[in-house]
């Protein structure tokens, strides 16, 4: 379903600030894989998820999702293929427009703007269904504003919009790293979800080692900007936290990398 | 006595004025409430929609034809001012500087035309052409009073955005000055709803340059030197007013065409206190940074302390 073949990615080159994110990076995802990504600071987690979500071009390599290469299609042009839930709650949602318009937003990605409704009457009796999935109360407050909501129902709300429209990739940047543990809990909850009911192609970064373990049939640890652990299928159910750190070690020759993971 | 007769003979002709910049203002709460944009090519896109309906009208065309292309040239100082920030990455504000600046040339370039150089004012005779709005009847009890098809434009405007930005494309727009990052994600281009905004905006502020040269009975190139201060000051006066009491979106535009004509009627009222004419862009310009400004210091310093509901929530709102 993606393809990311020997990806290069590097900020401010030619400056003091110069940072090789993505040092060569590849990934397969098969149809129906839920990847957890996990990796100390600057490993270039969120770098890859840009890079194929398209924030900016990537400096070399080539990405191709569901067979279609699209390595040089700008941002808004990938999102028919992706739904994506960002780290920050804020980020996610339009705060001045309300619920109802949030979702209609989302229900047409990747489909042409026209001058037809923004919503339907119809449109908006699915809404209150689909909200009722979160459980939070917001099928009774469809046309309030986004930005009266917390960050947690933000972030709910968000997941939902991604998933409106089944993706044929759902890109989840931390996304419960800003909530606290009862709401991340909730929304992590609500992840599993609809991933299983939508068998959708997933990549999902946590910070969480624990949640990288119990959550998806396929771990990947990120460091320099490269994958330095793949561990999918019998192995990955079988994993723990310690395996997972010795491993870490054994791949990379490090063993700083201990504090650095469990602290990031 | 005399000092209330002449405020009250002025406010018809403070009203009319006020439903022109009000079609105006509306175009400013687009790129500055909708957007998110501060768009200063307005100051010269005035001048330039006044320039193209008085030199058409006198050369023949009706006015209604004439109006018609003052909006499509306003439609495309919106697109220069679109693609200077989207195509060739230039700041918005900056954008908008060098359309305004250019369109200056252009509007000499509009009024002297068949000249072979530029002019700088061009007068038009309601006597002689059919205009839509004249200053001259503003104070008759009669159909021909500006003030009639003055406020069935701002009502026809405020008509078609509210159905505008309820279609797909009008959300599209709305969510690009909401949250760029959010409109990417869900497939929107938010360069192009920038450029489109910008576009839409200025064509009403071009169409408001027509309906002041006829009301006024000329164009000129300096018609516009200020207008982006005297249509935010339109548009927050109309919030300050009716933020609590309009909640709907076509109240809150026919807020800016409110705010517009309390504006004119608060100059007229300060005229009268003997004001000079030279004072006014100072005082202007006084009141707007002021209304600007007390947003931010009751948010500063006179702020409840309120407990947030969630870790980060709403606080953005």
């Amino acid at each position: 379903m993606l393809d990311v073949s020997n990806v290069y990615k590097t900020f401010n080159p030619g400056t003091v600030n110069e940072k090789t994110a993505l040092n060569g990076v590849s990934l397969t995802l098969k149809d129906g894989d839920f990847v957890t990504v996990i990796g100390g600071n600057g490993a270039g987690k969120s770098t890859l998820l840009n890079a194929v979500a398209g924030v900016w071009p990537v400096d070399s390599g080539s990405i191709s999702i569901g067979g279609a290469d699209v390595t040089r299609l700008p941002e808004h042009k990938r999102a028919k293929y992706i739904g994506r839930v960002f780290q920050d709650p804020m980020m996610g949602t339009a705060a001045t427009m309300q619920i109802e318009e949030n979702l209609a937003l989302a229900a047409r990605r990747g489909k042409g703007r026209t001058l037809r409704r923004g919503i339907t009457r119809d449109e908006r009796e699915g809404y209150r269904e689909v909200l009722k999935i979160l459980d939070l109360g917001l099928e009774d407050r469809l046309t309030s504003k986004v930005g009266l909501l917390s960050g947690g129902q933000r972030q709910a709300l968000t997941l939902l919009m991604a998933t409106l429209q089944k993706p044929d990739l759902l890109l989840l940047d931390e996304h419960t790293a800003a909530l606290d543990p009862k709401t991340a809990a909730k929304v992590l909850e609500a992840t599993e979800r609809i991933v299983q009911k939508d068998k959708l192609t997933t990549l999902m970064i946590t910070h969480n080692m624990k949640d990288a373990i119990v959550h998806g049939n396929r771990l990947i640890m990120m460091y320099e900007g490269r994958i330095a652990l793949d561990i999918a299928g019998e192995d990955k159910k079988k994993l723990t936290v310690e395996d997972l750190l010795a491993r870490f070690g054994q791949a990379t020759g490090s063993d700083e990398a201990d504090d650095k993971l469990l602290l990031g | 006595m005399a000092f209330l007769t002449s405020l009250l003979n002025s406010m018809p002709g403070a009203a009319a004025q006020g439903l022109a910049w009000g079609v105006m203002a509306i175009g400013v709460y687009i790129t500055y409430r909708i957007l998110d944009v501060a768009d200063l090519t307005v100051d010269g896109s005035l001048g330039t929609g006044a320039a193209v309906c008085v030199l058409l009208t006198l050369n023949g065309a009706p006015v209604g034809v004439a109006m018609a292309c003052a909006v499509l040239a306003g439609l495309l100082a919106g697109l220069v001012t679109g693609l200077l920030h989207t195509a060739c990455g230039i700041p918005a504000i900056l954008s908008g500087i060098l359309t305004q600046l250019a369109l200056y040339s252009v509007n000499l370039r509009i009024m002297g035309w068949g000249t072979g150089g530029g002019k700088a004012n061009l007068p038009i005779s309601v006597d002689k052409y059919g205009l839509l709005v004249s200053a001259r009847y503003v104070r008759d009890l009669a159909l021909n009073n500006p003030l009639i098809p003055l406020a069935l434009f701002v009502a026809v405007v405020i008509a078609v955005l509210y159905w505008f930005f309820g279609t797909e494309l009008g959300c599209a727009l709305r969510a690009t000055g909401s949250n760029g990052n959010m409109a990417r994600a869900q497939g929107i281009n938010t360069n192009w709803c920038k450029v489109l905004g910008l576009m839409v905006s200025n064509a009403l502020v071009a169409l408001a340059g027509a309906l002041l040269a006829q009301y006024q009975g000329f164009a000129d190139v300096n018609m516009g030197r200020g207008a982006i201060v005297i249509g935010l000051a339109a548009v927050i006066i109309g919030e300050v007013l009716f933020s609590k009491v309009f909640r709907n979106f076509a109240l809150k535009l026919l807020a800016c065409a409110i705010g517009a004509v309390i504006y004119y009627i608060v100059i007229q009222f300060v005229l009268r206190l003997g004001l000079s004419t030279d004072d006014l862009k100072l005082l202007t310009a006084l009141v707007v940074a002021l209304f600007l400004a007390v947003p931010y210091w009751k948010g500063r310093y006179f702020a409840k302390k309120v407990i947030p509901a969630g870790k980060g929530g709403g606080a953005h709102a």
